[in-house]
């Protein structure tokens, strides 16, 4: 059995107290959350970290909430809270379609919201999730806390925002009045990396698309986004015709590259078709709210 | 033999013989008691770890331990340099570096000139705890000089190729087996090429070809393999706990490989946490804990990360198989002739019978009555893993079986046939048996078209034809596959078959204690299959007593008589008939002590389940706890008759069993994705007799699960440079419950006349039918797009690709 | 450093290196040889135990993580009264062949039907998702953990 390298060990009591576990650690230091990407990279020894500092105690980043217009969810909220979560489920169903497809229950019960947008694995359903809803990350750090729009927050595999010395603390999603939301994947088997996923929202007023968010994941789409399928959609009727054009566009803006998974013509046409059947079924919804 | 009567039922309500019985087992199992081989911990023990190369293909120019030896903790570092200096009289090699393989070829324990797979073992870690040893591994610096990879089992032997074995001397990647041929051929090739090149003239007659691939996979058992060995430095006893099918063959291994006395070695293969092929031979770990044992003087453990397990131990398959199909229009098959490319990796280490270097590739020939047959069989070397015989395939069965149920489907596209219809046509009738077939195979028994109407009865065949056309008019896509298998299982006759020389026939051992309780020695080793259970069940049912008051013993040399191991299907077919021969010679014996007892002629008795009585006067009889009681008692027995109650055998099969089944999958397909959904499954399975139909049922669903995991994503690729691209669990895909049905199972009982109880074996009947029934349905359902084939694993990608017109090549890097 | 773990109701206190996995606390450190381990990239499953109520892979978890936990292994199902229904369920519906799956299944099965007495054998699929079996192609784990969800109160068939 593979097993980690020697590596320091300490306990945050609280954000601060990481924070400062962080400075004095030094650079090679890193917080873990879940550790369901971490954990195996250290085994792997892909990853070799000389102190783990564990945010698992830090009930203040535990947890979703309504403030004011938007939906707060703690970095530390583990993906079985966000699967079974009332508040989401109302306003995002996006959320529930993902994370039920996302690894397993048992891993569902560790994993965390802020660990998965961290890892930044360019396969991962709720960076594509974030990305349709636009919301922002809150990054902290000893002078304080910093607010990033989550499109800008990973900018490539395995990268994002958070610096040294840095902690992501939540993600906050604008409430929509009247948004439908849906998550479509292929995955090659249950708990698989997708070999591609769209997730979508969409909010039809009057008959026609006054707002709309396309997430893309494992395609290579920048900043999991489609903002030129976005553009195309808002301001028009959301007929099959339209709905179809958004996502031949969106397919147009992305770069899968062949895998084990699928060549990328398939990938490609993976992101066009995924796309159109999270939009319908967003449209059916937001028409239906 | 006719049908199975119903036993009666014991005090503990057990079955006294044949029926569902809840397994002995799993009260060890369910409590965590169960004791594998990680689970062996002595005193003093000391922790291996293998450095591994992360090349294909490369020379060694420098090995440098030096760090990892200081590293604090570590005991010793071992290298291919080490094992040279280390003589040994042996069959093969003279020094330790490099080993026998059950094909007669060799196999290097640690590379020493150059290494010929990724993840050949390069370096052997000895330290006080599995963490150091792992540490040290990264303190050892080997030098590569990296040369080009054989990946393409196709361009093995273009002239440009490199050489991979270059140690034996050879020029080219050709594979010679230990009769001198480099190609292995079964059938009539003449005949068979007549019979096609005319009806490829006769206007009423088609030809069908087809190129099927069946992709390299790996058993993967949830257990990894490993041992912990100890070699006694003052008695010069080794005691080795190992992860082994066949603990009895590895012992003699051993001698040969370790050049060890034979009677000094003692092999335990306590609880084995799943095998399905992957731990029948000898890995180089297992060879290096010994001799860390014996550099250390401590016992070591060596246990493999799954890593290890996928890259390095015996995969399976990897065949390209080349066929081509001859039949009347009215659907008559005439002829079957396959031209296959065997990939063997980098060493040849295919477990199989020695006159069969291709297994029992030639029962490709299936379960139709057709006049001519032919194969050729072509291995050769590649930059790969060694193995080959490995997952539930009953040596090279499971291939064969996939490829003619496969080629068959192609040939009712052809025809415009119902693939049920053209089955039915060609199926072998009952009348027909003992078959002899094409290839020389004599099929033992079967009423093949019985099961197969069950089958279809089952799953309601017309009516999901009716479905499926009024769904394409829709454009929805569903299909139903339909596979019909013959396996040859059971190996095998000691004239016929053997490994390294060894002739595969089973010991056994039973004793009947003077209070009637029992013990049966077995030399065949369970991984799962229950034998604690059944073989309990089969001396009940010969002689009537309870099989909670015998206890079956196994997984150790030292207390079991020498036998080949299970696999193949093997245990029942083989093990199973010597359960029941030692009974009846029990049973005959205890007649001689009941006449002795009762004053009479043994020809005055007659058997009734547990007890001998004189003819016509049932109330004078003995049970045969009496029996036992009085056997070892003072009761003067007559001339020539020993004392006790005990008896030897060892059962040499006449004849293969054949068990076969009819397996019927119904899937659906998302077009736009190119997913599948299995959404039934029916397996009518005819076995002989069952001994336990709950333990039958069990291990026809494992098999189930298998068939769909490789049907649909279970795969070892590599790139060209030789990376292997399914090397953990996160690329190597396995089934879960998701993708399983419920499975729904029939059976009809045509017991093998052969065999003293009329069992034919079952463990791999469904890993062998299973995986055509699946890829027949898929391609049944995209066969609108005019797809006739698409290679396995039908991933969505591969199915879309299909779907194309464009199908991925799926034993290389996706491209 | 030292750690305090509570183990199917006991705590231990050892003193081990913060790299050390949960599950090699629990085989090496206590002795509890029923959590096997089976893969290196959390997919496998068969190391599933209960940390505090809930079920998670040893494997992926440092036992200084679980320090002032309580953790419950295969060896903690059974009771004064015997075997739990989960372990009954096993052994009627056939729902293990090698058992080396078989205890992780069993934490989760537990875990499955303590949430949701009324399973179904959809949801009790999706549960097991996590965890594979080589030996049973899942309809009788399916089925036993079924068989737990209808004996709240086990039999004494199998005890």
């Amino acid at each position: 059995m593979q097993t980690p390298a020697p590596v320091d060990y300490a306990r945050a009591t609280s954000v601060d107290h990481a924070l400062q576990l962080l400075e004095q650690h030094g650079e090679d230091a890193r917080v873990i959350a879940g550790g369901h990407s971490l954990i195996p990279m250290m085994r792997l020894r892909i990853a070799s970290p000389t102190t783990l500092i564990d945010l698992n105690d830090l009930d203040e980043l535990k947890g979703i909430r309504v403030e004011g217009n938007e939906i707060v969810i703690g970095a530390m909220t583990r993906h079985a809270e966000v699967l079974d979560s009332a508040i989401l489920a109302e306003h995002y169903p996006i959320f529930r379609e993902a994370e039920k497809l996302i690894a397993d229950p048992v891993v569902r019960n560790r994993g965390t919201v802020g660990g998965s947008m961290c890892q930044a694995d360019p396969s991962e359903d709720l960076s594509a999730v974030g990305s349709a809803l636009g919301g922002t990350v809150v990054i902290r750090s000893k002078s304080g806390s910093r607010t990033v729009p989550i499109r800008e927050f990973h900018f490539g595999p395995y990268m994002t925002q958070v610096a040294d010395g840095e902690i992501l603390t939540e993600v906050r999603f604008p409430i929509r009045p009247g948004a439908g939301s849906a998550y479509e994947k292929v995955e090659r088997r249950v708990g698989d990396w997708p070999v591609a996923s769209a997730g979508v929202f969409v909010v039809v007023r009057d008959g026609v698309v006054s707002d709309c968010g396309i997430g893309l994941t494992a395609v290579g789409a920048e900043h999991f986004s489609a903002p030129g399928a976005e553009e195309f959609l808002v301001g028009k009727a959301p007929t099959e015709e339209n709905l179809a054009q958004a996502a031949a566009i969106a397919a147009d803006s992305c770069s899968p590259v062949s895998d084990q998974r699928g060549p990328a013509d398939y990938k490609k046409h993976l992101a066009q078709e995924l796309t159109l059947r999270a939009l319908r079924r967003a449209v059916a919804a937001s028409q239906g709210a | 033999m006719t049908a199975v009567e119903e036993a009666p039922i014991s005090a503990a309500g057990n079955p006294i013989g044949f029926g569902s019985m809840k397994r002995k087992e799993d009260q060890r199992f369910v409590r965590g008691q169960g004791n594998y081989v990680d689970d062996v911990n002595l005193p003093g023990m000391l922790h291996g770890a293998i450095l591994r190369s992360p090349h294909a293909h490369a020379k060694i120019l420098s090995i440098d331990t030096s760090r990892a030896e200081a590293h604090p903790g570590v005991v010793a570092v071992i290298t291919g340099k080490t094992l040279e200096g280390i003589p040994r009289p042996a069959l093969l090699g003279d020094n330790f570096a490099w080993m026998p393989t059950l094909s007669y070829d060799t196999q290097a324990v640690l590379a020493t000139d150059k290494v010929r797979f990724q993840g050949q073992e390069v370096a052997f870690v000895i330290a006080t705890d599995r963490y150091t040893a792992k540490d040290a591994l990264e303190l050892i610096d080997v030098d590569y000089e990296p040369l080009g990879a054989v990946m393409d089992a196709k361009k093995a032997m273009d002239p440009s190729a490199p050489v991979i074995r270059d140690d034996k001397g050879q020029t080219d990647n050709s594979i010679t087996d230990v009769l001198g041929n480099k190609y292995w051929e079964s059938g009539n090739a003449i005949g068979t090429q007549e019979a096609i090149d005319k009806a490829k003239a006769d206007p009423n007659c088609v030809v069908v070809t087809q190129e099927i691939m069946y992709p390299r996979v790996h058993p993967a058992p949830m257990e990894t393999c490993g041992s912990v060995a100890y070699l006694d430095p003052v008695s010069g006893q080794l005691t080795l706990w190992t992860t082994s099918q066949a603990p009895h063959a590895h012992r003699t291994v051993y001698a040969l490989v370790a050049g060890l006395p034979e009677h000094k070695i003692r092999i335990i293969s306590p609880d084995v946490g799943g095998g399905f092929g992957n731990k029948v031979g000898v890995y180089p770990g297992y060879v290096l804990s010994v001799v860390g044992s014996i550099v250390t003087g401590k016992p070591v453990k060596w246990m493999e990360d799954r890593s290890e397990n996928l890259m390095s131990t015996s995969f399976a398959r990897d065949y390209h198989m080349n066929g081509t199909i001859a039949a009347t229009k009215e659907g008559k098959i005439l002829a079957v002739d396959v031209d296959v490319l065997a990939d063997h990796g980098a060493f040849n280490g295919v477990a199989q019978p020695t006159k069969f270097p291709a297994g029992f590739f030639h029962i490709f020939t299936g379960s139709y009555d057709y006049p001519n047959a032919h194969c050729k069989v072509t291995p050769v070397y590649t930059n790969k893993a060694p193995g080959g015989v490995a997952y539930a395939c009953s040596f090279r069965i499971t291939e064969a079986a996939y490829f003619i149920e496969r080629l068959v489907d192609c040939l009712a596209a052809e025809l415009g046939m119902d693939p049920a219809e053209l089955r039915l046509k060609n199926l072998i009738k009952p009348e027909q048996f003992p078959y002899e077939t094409p290839t020389g195979w004599v099929y033992d028994s079967g009423q093949y078209e019985k099961t197969m109407r069950l089958a279809m009865e089952m799953v309601g065949y017309d009516e999901l034809r009716k479905e499926q056309a009024e769904k394409r008019a829709r454009g929805e896509y569903m299909g139903i596959g339909i596979s019909f298998f013959t396996e040859g299982v059971g190996a095998g006759p000691r004239k016929d078959m053997d490994i390294l020389g060894l002739g595969m026939a089973d010991g056994i051992e039973l004793r009947v204690h003077p209070t009637g309780k029992a013990q049966l020695r077995l030399s065949v080793q369970t991984q799962g299959q229950g034998h604690e259970t059944t073989y309990a069940q089969i001396v009940a049912h010969e002689l009537g007593i309870p099989p909670e008051d015998i206890e079956v013993i196994h997984g150790d040399t030292d207390n079991t008589p020498f036998g080949l191991g299970t696999y193949g299907s093997r245990s029942t077919p083989v093990s199973g008939a010597a359960a029941a021969v030692v009974s009846r010679k029990v049973r005959d014996k205890a007649r001689l002590i009941a006449a002795a007892a009762l004053e009479c002629s043994p020809d005055d008795l007659e058997w009734s389940l547990g007890k001998w009585s004189v003819k016509g006067d049932p109330d004078r009889a003995k049970t045969i706890q009496e029996i036992a009681l009085l056997s070892h008692g003072s009761l003067e027995l007559p001339e020539g008759v020993e004392g006790h109650l005990d008896a030897t055998a060892v059962y040499n099969p006449p004849n293969l069993t054949y068990p076969y089944g009819c397996y019927i999958c119904v899937v659906d397909v998302d077009p736009g994705t190119g997913q599948v959904k299995i959404r039934r499954f029916v397996a009518v399975d005819d076995c002989g007799t069952r001994i336990n139909p709950m333990i039958v049922e069990g291990q026809v669903h494992g098999g189930l699960a298998d068939g769909v995991g490789m049907a649909l994503m279970e795969l070892i690729a590599f790139d060209e440079d030789g990376n292997c691209l399914g090397g953990s669990f996160m690329d190597y895909l396995l089934p879960t419950a998701v993708e399983c049905p419920d499975w729904e199972l029939g059976e009809t009982v045509t017991p093998s006349p052969h065999h003293p109880i009329g069992a034919k074996g079952v463990g791999e009947s469904a890993t062998v039918g299973s995986p055509a029934a699946v890829v027949n349905a898929v391609i049944d359902a995209i066969s609108p797009f005019g797809v006739r084939h698409a290679d396995m694993p039908l991933t969505p990608a591969n199915v879309w690709r299909a779907i194309q017109g464009n199908p991925v090549r799926v034993d290389m890097a996706v491209e | 450093m030292d750690v305090t773990i509570n183990v199917n109701g006991t705590d231990y206190i050892r003193d081990i290196e913060p790299r050390m996995l949960l599950v090699h606390f629990i085989r090496e450190e206590l002795g509890l040889r029923g959590t096997h381990w089976g893969c290196d990239t959390s997919n496998c499953g068969t190391c599933v135990v209960w940390v505090d109520d809930e079920p998670v892979k040893s494997c992926t978890m440092l036992a200084v993580m679980a320090d002032g936990h309580r953790v419950k292994t295969v060896e903690g199902l059974e009771g004064p009264d015997g075997l739990d229904p989960i372990q009954q369920g096993f052994i009627e519906c056939h729902g293990l062949q090698c058992g080396f799956c078989t205890p992780g299944m069993m934490m989760t099965g537990r875990w499955l039907i303590d949430k949701n007495p009324d399973i179904s054998e959809e949801e009790i699929r999706e549960g097991i998702s996590g965890q594979i079996c080589r030996c049973t192609g899942y309809k009788n784990i399916v089925e036993a953990i079924r068989w737990a969800a209808e004996h709240p109160k086990g039999s004494e068939v199998t005890a």
